[in-house]
């Protein structure tokens, strides 16, 4: 049951991921805009999901490792920052990983506290 | 297409991350080995990915949503590994978490151009 519960959490997650990366993409923005933005988004509602009490392990495999898990990336992640290494966009590059690591975790955080 | 074909990539990634977490419980408070393990992994392949995709003019339409986004996006994962530095932080593990945090992200990005440095040659 679990693998399944996880499938389908999976199955909104990685389209949603896609047009994320599209709506950037149409709006001139650089595709790592859309990975903050879902990695950001999916760090706040693990937290939340993760500072609830008595979740059901279902809701945490669907929610949590399905859909959360799945709507962030961290091999996206390391593709832009290589990309912008390699186009010499280096500070953008290096912004990009401290934005991603202060407002990521930070939402985690508060979701957590939130919750709790 | 593209949406069902993340879709159906993105279901494959999170059960072999699932996969992963089962075969490697993490203990409270412990050391996340299950997700630095699919996150360095997943990042290496994306570097293959990318880099066997750069030699490819035109690339196939279906690789980028079903292998890039879909199945390795999913693979990874970022939501688990911000609760898990949250985790090691608020258990006192200050300089774990620390570690965990350089561990994944140099880990990870040096992965990606190991990846494509190995395609490209």
């Amino acid at each position: 049951m679990t693998p399944l519960l996880v499938a389908a959490g999976a199955l909104a997650g990685a389209p949603l991921r896609l047009l994320a990366v599209r709506l950037a993409g149409r709006s001139d923005r650089d595709p790592s805009v859309a990975t903050l933005a879902v990695n950001v988004a999916g760090a706040v509602v693990l937290g939340v999901l993760l500072g609830l009490r008595d979740v059901p392990a279902g809701v945490l495999a669907l929610v949590g490792t399905g859909f959360c898990g799945t709507l962030t990336t961290f091999s996206s992640f390391g593709a832009d920052v290589v990309r912008l290494s390699e186009a010499r966009a280096v500070v953008r590059a290096a912004v990009y990983v401290a934005v991603t690591l202060v407002a990521g975790l930070a939402a985690a955080a508060a979701g957590y506290l939130l919750a709790r | 297409m593209a949406y069902l074909l993340a879709a159906l990539g993105g279901a494959v990634g999170a059960l072999a991350r699932w996969g992963v977490a089962e075969a490697l419980p993490r203990p409270d408070g412990g050391w996340p080995w299950a997700t630095l393990l699919v996150n360095l992994t997943g990042c290496l392949l994306m570097g293959v990915l990318l880099g066997a995709l750069a030699t490819r003019d035109p690339e196939p339409a279906w690789v980028q949503p079903f292998l890039a986004v879909g199945v390795l996006g999913g693979y990874t994962t970022y939501s688990a590994f911000a609760v898990e530095v949250i985790d090691l932080a608020d258990a006192g593990a200050v300089a774990g978490a620390l570690g965990y945090v350089l561990a994944s992200v140099v880990g990870g990005v040096l992965a990606v151009a190991a990846g494509a440095r190995v395609v490209r040659r």
